[in-house]
């Protein structure tokens, strides 16, 4: 009893940490890829993101995987469709190249862009973006694999092809030109439910003074647990756990805050 | 009633649009003088930088105009900043309608910066927050911060307390988005509505 009340108070106080579900789309479904193969279809996505911001998720990510020469137009009526219904923010990334392609998603509504291969491809568009537009709403997407030679290396490409960037340096550099969130997700951890990459998460966390947000491998309430309290992460975010309901957004905030963690209830 | 969002170019609208057509207002979004002296109420929201704000405030007059309003105003996020006296943000003069000072966050290994997320109001002293219970959260997104003063109606911490809004006869102000902070935002917008 003590401690709950202990726990309660620190809640009131802080900044929470967030959770948030990451919807997979695809002309305009959503999907979810377990180690990025293998999609299956979760639903519709603008039910879907107003039933989490329902059951307490803080924020959404939506991840366009659509590969046509319509995506930009079926992605900014997403954007617009998405922003009519829901009164919590979101995220927008996948193939976001241009300064062009980043406006058009935020005047229809979108909270934050994140941009990924064409940071990578180009790093001076963050500075061009963050001057623009602001970092608050600016996030760098970085997809890490552990490799036995050169430890977290970023990758592009689905997880495909290795840029010979180290992931920690990347991500200082990616919020020293300006990103104001980090997108970090572990590909070695990603789909196989054994948890977050807590040393990956820990050692940017450290590294950068922007938020960081944990991405690849939940499994459990647990998992969430460990990456706020050994990798000091500002979010956690998950598919499939929650998409298929393995995990509710409300039960896990519980076991977070009895843990001693401050969330919004 | 006539609501007229303030159109300078100041980032995401739409979301403030939207969330009074969930309410079912209408409203204008507008840098017009006419329309903007005739309406009810103005939201003002603000989001990216300070100078660039304040230029495009200054292209279309509207620096002169806002602060001569008399009906009931609300900022919101960077369009609470910019009613104050000066930024650190590049070193930017305001609208000085407010007398703050907005400052930069200091960034330690606990307290990244930009402040982004859910966090409560403290400290609560206006009808604008009618309703609102002891642990109800709103979602903040900004580097830069208005300290504490006597213009102050609700406070937040991180780690320090800070304004987190601001009043001066009509001119209210939030640093939070109120249009993305789910429930309680709407019941906050509910309230200005009100007013």
């Amino acid at each position: 009893m003590r401690e709950a009340c202990a726990s309660r108070y620190i809640s009131n106080q802080m900044l929470t940490k967030r959770i948030i579900p990451c919807l997979d789309v695809k002309d305009g479904r959503t999907v979810k890829g377990v180690r990025f193969e293998g999609l299956r279809d979760a639903g519709d996505p603008v039910a879907l993101a107003s039933r989490y911001a329902r059951e307490g998720a803080d924020e959404l990510v939506f991840l366009d995987i659509t590969a046509t020469n319509q995506k930009r137009t079926t992605l900014v009526a997403l954007v617009r469709d998405v922003a009519r219904e829901l009164d919590i923010p979101f995220t927008v990334g996948g193939g976001i190249g241009t300064v062009a392609d980043v406006e058009a998603l935020l005047l229809n509504g979108a909270d934050k862009v994140s941009i990924n291969s064409a940071a990578l491809h180009r790093p001076e568009l963050i500075d061009e973006l963050a001057r623009r537009f602001g970092s608050q709403c600016i996030v760098v997407a970085v997809d890490a694999r552990y490799t036995v030679e050169n430890g977290w290396q970023v990758y592009t490409r689905a997880g495909t092809h290795n840029t010979g960037h180290d992931a920690v340096e990347w991500s200082r550099e990616v919020a020293e030109r300006g990103a104001g969130e980090i997108l970090l997700t572990s590909m070695s951890n990603d789909g196989t439910k054994d948890g977050f990459a807590l040393d990956l998460t820990g050692a940017v966390s450290r590294a950068v003074s922007v938020p960081v947000v944990a991405s690849g491998g939940a499994g459990s309430k647990q998992d969430f647990t460990a990456v706020f309290q050994q990798a000091n992460a500002d979010a956690g975010l998950a598919a499939s756990i929650f998409h298929f309901g393995e995990i509710g957004i409300a039960e896990l905030k519980q076991h977070l805050r009895a843990d001693g963690i401050p969330v919004r209830l | 009633m006539e609501i007229a969002v303030i159109d300078y170019k100041g980032g995401n609208v739409q979301s403030v649009l939207f969330a009074l057509e969930r309410l079912g207002v209408q409203a204008t979004l507008t840098s017009d003088e006419e329309v903007i002296r005739r309406a009810d109420k103005i939201l003002f929201p603000g989001e990216g930088e300070a100078a660039s704000a304040m230029s495009e405030l200054r292209a279309q007059g509207l620096d002169q105009l806002l602060p001569t309003l008399t009906q009931p105003f609300l900022g919101i996020c960077l369009g609470m900043q910019l009613l104050g006296t000066h930024s650190e943000e590049n070193d930017t003069d305001l609208l000085n309608i407010l007398p703050f000072e907005v400052k930069r966050f200091p960034a330690d290994a606990q307290h990244k910066v930009p402040h982004m997320g859910w966090n409560t109001l403290q400290r609560l002293r206006s009808p604008l927050f009618e309703g609102l219970q002891a642990e109800d959260y709103v979602y903040f997104v900004h580097s830069y911060y208005a300290p504490v003063g006597e213009y102050t109606i609700a406070e937040a911490e991180y780690p320090a307390p800070f304004s987190a809004a601001v009043q001066h006869r009509n001119f209210y102000a939030v640093q939070f988005h109120t249009e993305k902070s789910g429930p309680v935002g709407t019941r906050i917008l509910e309230n200005f509505l009100k007013l």
